[in-house]
């Protein structure tokens, strides 16, 4: 069997594919940030001292994390409407991918405050600083720079997890690949390019995230 | 004179177990009292109790005539709020076993934080005061290296200017040469008997022996959760009165 490779009818639609890639690394961001937020807020919950707060936290947690982000793609897009909860195809999805990439986070900032030297706190307090100052100049910015290998792969994980908006008709890169294989019948050429795409942006963040490790990474 | 700090009567219980059974303790300014004792004999927890970083059941401790920690409300005792706490924790500094510097900040940042986060000082004059302590305590030559890149006996001097830079009116050492090599151990000694020297009211918990014997005026042994004896160093080394002490002493190399 011979295969004639035809990759010019992709290449026609490059400008759907830079399109749909930079859609997706906004999603990512905006996902990522928010998600930030959320995960600092479920850690500190997991790890309070009321009862309420740690079970809540954990039950958020745990709800996302068992659950597949396909799933609640489609449940965020599907069913929160007949809820009441009406979002479009893109806000919704950023919501269902900061929830997702806040219970991921949670979990890897509660490793990493729980791995904090007990001294760090102390020697806040012996300084005069109140619980909140503690928590803002010390806790956070050490944790932080001690989790950040870990975020890292999660953060190239969530840009992955933005083709399944795909399957919300978000047009990101696997939805317009799919849309030029169906218009093409270029089945090999589309998903291979797409593919690459991906790698590519996955290597580029990786080596942007590790410049940013090495900057903040605490000298030693 | 009012004295820099004034125990009375403090009693201070881990659950069952009662670590301190009714501490007096007085200093006034300029005064260095050694703590010293066996293990489990309570002077880390009368020293944490001084800096609020334990609360305690009964007592009262006073730092220059404020009592600290906590307020009689209509006969019943209770616990300050925090900014007030945290408030009177910086009358004092605390330099502790294990330095406990911030290990993402530099040597100057660290000694920087607490005069602009809790003493809301400028930058500049922070940096400026940060700067000269650091250099009494010789390190302005390393100002810019993070904790990590510092020997121990480099980070606890710098532990050191970051709570005497808060101009505290006494200041506590807890066990402050335990976690160092024998050989930067003389190093950190000469910075607190320097502080000494120029007056630094200090309370300090030390096993060093001839060191407490060099810098006090005034040495305080502690048995199972009392001040068993207490006196001018001359006297507590040279002619205990008590067989604990004695013992305590000859078990002790000093």
């Amino acid at each position: 069997m011979t295969y004639d490779f035809n990759f010019a009818v992709v290449w026609r639609n490059w400008d759907l594919l830079a399109e749909g890639l930079m859609l997706g690394l906004f999603l990512a961001l905006v996902s990522i940030a928010i998600g930030c937020v959320l995960g600092l807020a479920a850690a500190f919950g997991m790890l309070s001292r009321h009862r309420a707060l740690r079970w809540i936290s954990q039950c958020y947690v745990s709800a996302i994390r068992n659950t597949p982000i396909l799933v609640l793609i489609l449940f965020c897009y599907f069913a929160l409407p007949q809820l009441g909860i009406a979002m479009d195809k893109i806000p919704s999805f950023i919501f269902t991918l900061s929830l997702y990439a806040g219970a991921y986070l949670a979990e890897v900032y509660r490793s990493g405050l729980v791995a904090l030297p007990p001294g760090l706190r102390e020697a806040g307090l012996a300084i005069g600083l109140t619980e909140w100052k503690i928590k803002r100049y010390l806790i956070i910015p050490v944790m932080f720079r001690n989790v950040l290998p870990a975020m890292s792969n999660n953060f190239i994980s969530l840009f992955k997890d933005t083709s399944l908006a795909a399957a919300i008709a978000v047009p990101e890169l696997t939805f317009y690949a799919r849309k030029i294989n169906v218009e093409s019948f270029r089945v090999i050429e589309t998903w291979m390019v797409a593919s690459l795409i991906y790698v590519g942006a996955c290597v580029a963040i990786a080596a942007l995230l590790r410049r940013l490790e090495a900057r903040l990474s605490i000298p030693r | 004179m009012i004295p820099v700090l004034n125990i009375t009567d403090l009693h201070k219980s881990f659950g069952e177990l009662e670590v301190l059974k009714g501490i007096d303790l007085a200093m006034h300014k300029g005064d260095v009292v050694s703590l010293i004792g066996s293990s489990g004999s309570g002077k880390t927890t009368l020293l944490r109790c001084v800096n609020l970083l334990e609360e305690f059941g009964r007592g009262r401790i006073e730092i220059a005539g404020e009592p600290i920690g906590y307020r009689e409300e209509g006969g019943r005792r209770r616990r300050l709020p925090e900014r007030q706490i945290a408030r009177q924790r910086a009358m004092t500094g605390m330099a502790f076993q294990q330095f406990n510097l911030f290990p993402h900040l530099s040597a100057v940042k660290n000694v920087m934080l607490g005069l602009t986060k809790t003493k809301k000082l400028p930058a500049e004059e922070a940096r400026a005061i940060a700067e000269s302590w650091l250099d009494r305590v010789g390190m302005l030559a390393r100002k810019d290296h993070f904790p990590g890149q510092l020997s121990g006996g480099q980070q606890q001097r710098v532990a050191i200017a970051r709570a005497i830079a808060m101009a505290p009116q006494l200041m506590l050492f807890d066990e402050v040469t335990s976690a160092l090599d024998p050989e930067l151990v003389s190093e950190v000694l000469a910075v607190v008997r320097d502080l000494g020297r120029d007056g630094m009211t200090m309370l300090l918990v030390t096993h060093e022996m001839r060191f407490a014997r060099d810098v006090s005026s005034r040495v305080v042994f502690m048995h199972q959760g009392r001040i068993h004896e207490e006196g001018p160093p001359e006297q507590i080394f040279g002619a205990p009165g008590t067989e604990r002490l004695k013992a305590f002493l000859s078990n002790s190399q000093s």
